[in-house]
């Protein structure tokens, strides 16, 4: 069974067509990339498939199961995270608060009312385990807003990854990073369960023959081109609208 | 962890020692202030759950202390209900306008929060001035008669040193229960909210659900703070319903500090005793109160608790630590 498969959507907005009957297969664990150039349509496929929009025509499913009308929220129970391209954290609140929120997610205890957090071990422990994993242990008092924007981003893919999701969307993880931080971005990437499905956005074209195993491209809202990395860098149309064309 | 625990712990059962006595030893007048802090503290604290916790401006939470205590009074006066009918009545009641209104505002988001919670209100607000034969319009309803605790305890709350100490108990319950809340997951995912309800909503929460939650029991508890303010006046009128009580219920969270449990509490006693101390000594005791509002927002924008904990840091924080 394909774990994401999109059939035909398409999103207006007003007179903008910014995606156009694409249609799209991802296979279980598989890393797949999308690419194109600014106002492809990326950011707006993946709000469909995060349900943040819902689709002017065209549905989605995952695991078989079609999602097209149901709230964020809903998919995340059915697996879905993601993490966007403007960076989204509980600011204000310490890195470890903001773990323990996305790791209580696994215990259907979100609507306890009379017993402190806190003494929950499993989510304790869950949440102090994540954090060392990823290095960021020692900052765990640290208010999410006051960390530098890799750890930032590495915040924002821990919290996606704590809820243990089975499809992984990844809107530009390394946009703005330094080199030496898109590498453990990257990284954390390639170290991911291999059973997770991951999709994500990316600028960087290095990054994205890097980690993925096949690449879409996007251009105006329609698929160009699509398939492993090395024949997209063959592509002679992927080349056109990225290089221009005479 | 747990040292700070215990160290706390005593400090609080010391202060409410303290409390309690200085509140049944004080002249008559000052115990009668101490008990409409209190009051109005519970009220504050309500109000937090939804402002300082979940981020929702409400600016009509008067409705909720207003309704209690109209039905409270209601049902004592003109149905002769015993109180513990009537009191109950009044929670229920302020719970089920939260449930109605809470099904309307949560539709909306920030500044039309604050204007339809403002125009909920105000619509209970000009039944109870409008509806004269049932609420007694402007000129409220008087001589509600205090709760007689009869065989069950041989106090009478006529006395103020003894309503202050059953004001002191309801206190302490529900700061004991709100505590409980703030630090559940519950509680956790209110903050969460506040924060960023898109993150709130990939994670899988259901985020209206949470805030609808929070709406009940904020209204719940104000409506507790409606009855003993009607208990503690024998008197309700429109004004438990207005704007002003709302605006002045965001002025104390505001100024003790948003998001903190006691804050709210400090902010409501500011307010309750520089109406009456400073009102002694002029007419514009309101001025002063906009100083001090000026002077803690540029001064402590977290309000007063929350530039204590800021400068002892680590300490009388409630964040998480493993």
């Amino acid at each position: 069974m394909t774990s994401l498969a999109i059939q035909a959507l398409s999103k207006n907005f007003g007179g903008l067509q910014a995606l156009r009957d694409l249609s799209l297969e991802i296979q279980p664990g598989e890393r797949r990339a999308i690419i194109g150039p600014n106002g492809a349509g990326k950011t707006t496929l993946f709000h469909l498939i995060g349900g943040q929009l819902s689709p002017s025509s065209g549905r989605i499913y995952l695991f078989g199961r079609e999602v097209t009308t149901l709230p964020p929220f809903r998919r995340a129970a059915l697996g879905l995270a993601r993490t966007f391209q403007i960076t989204t954290l509980f600011r204000n609140l310490t890195v470890m608060e903001n773990m323990l929120l996305a790791v209580q997610t696994l215990d259907s205890i979100r609507l306890v009312l009379y017993r402190p957090l806190t003494s929950y071990r499993n989510v304790m422990s869950q949440a102090r385990r994540l954090l060392e994993q990823w290095n960021l242990w020692e900052k765990r008092r640290v208010l999410a807003c006051q960390l530098s924007h890799g750890e930032q981003r590495q915040l924002e893919i821990l919290l996606a990854l704590a809820p243990m999701p089975k499809v992984l969307l990844l809107d530009e993880p390394t946009a703005g990073l330094s080199a030496a931080e898109t590498q453990q971005v990257v990284a954390m990437i390639e170290h991911l369960d291999a059973s997770i499905t991951v999709l994500l956005i990316e600028h960087d074209m290095d990054v994205a023959f890097q980690v993925a195993q096949r690449i879409a491209v996007l251009h105006h809202g329609r698929l160009l081109a699509e398939g492993p990395p090395e024949a997209i860098r063959k592509d002679p149309t992927v080349a056109e609208i990225y290089l221009g064309a005479e | 962890m747990r040292r700070r625990h215990f160290v706390l712990g005593i400090g609080l059962v010391f202060g409410l020692i303290v409390l309690a006595v200085a509140g049944r030893l004080s002249p008559t007048y000052y115990t009668g202030l101490m008990t409409e802090a209190l009051i109005l503290g519970i009220f504050a604290v309500s109000l937090n759950l939804l402002l300082g916790h979940t981020g929702l401006p409400s600016l009509g939470h008067s409705a909720y202390f207003g309704v209690a205590g109209y039905t409270t009074a209601i049902l004592s006066l003109r149905l002769a209900q015993s109180s513990w009918v009537s009191a109950s009545a009044g929670i229920v009641v302020s719970v089920s306008v939260a449930a109605i209104y809470g099904l309307l505002a949560l539709r909306t988001a920030g500044v039309y929060f604050m204007m339809i919670t403002l125009a909920l209100a105000q619509v209970l607000w000009g039944i109870a001035f409008g509806w004269r034969s049932m609420t007694g319009g402007d000129d409220g309803l008087p001589g509600i008669a205090r709760p007689d605790l009869g065989a069950l305890v041989p106090w009478s709350l006529q006395s103020p040193a003894n309503f202050f100490t059953a004001v002191l108990i309801v206190f302490i319950i529900v700061m004991g229960a709100l505590s409980l809340v703030v630090h559940s997951p519950f509680g956790y995912a209110l903050r969460g909210i506040r924060e960023s309800e898109a993150r709130m909503d990939c994670l899988g929460y259901h985020v209206w659900l949470h805030k609808y939650v929070a709406v009940l029991i904020a209204g719940g508890v104000a409506g507790i703070a409606g009855i003993l303010f009607v208990y503690y006046h024998g008197f309700v009128s429109p004004a438990e319903l207005s704007l002003v009580l709302s605006a002045e219920g965001l002025l104390m969270v505001i100024l003790g500090g948003a998001g903190t449990l006691f804050g709210p509490v400090l902010g409501a006693t500011v307010v309750v005793f520089l109406r009456n101390l400073v009102s002694g000594y002029t007419e514009r005791w309101l001025s002063v109160l906009g100083l001090v509002y000026l002077l803690v927002v540029l001064c402590a924008p977290n309000g007063i608790l929350g530039a204590i904990r800021g400068r002892i840091p680590g300490w009388l924080s409630q964040e998480a630590e493993a």
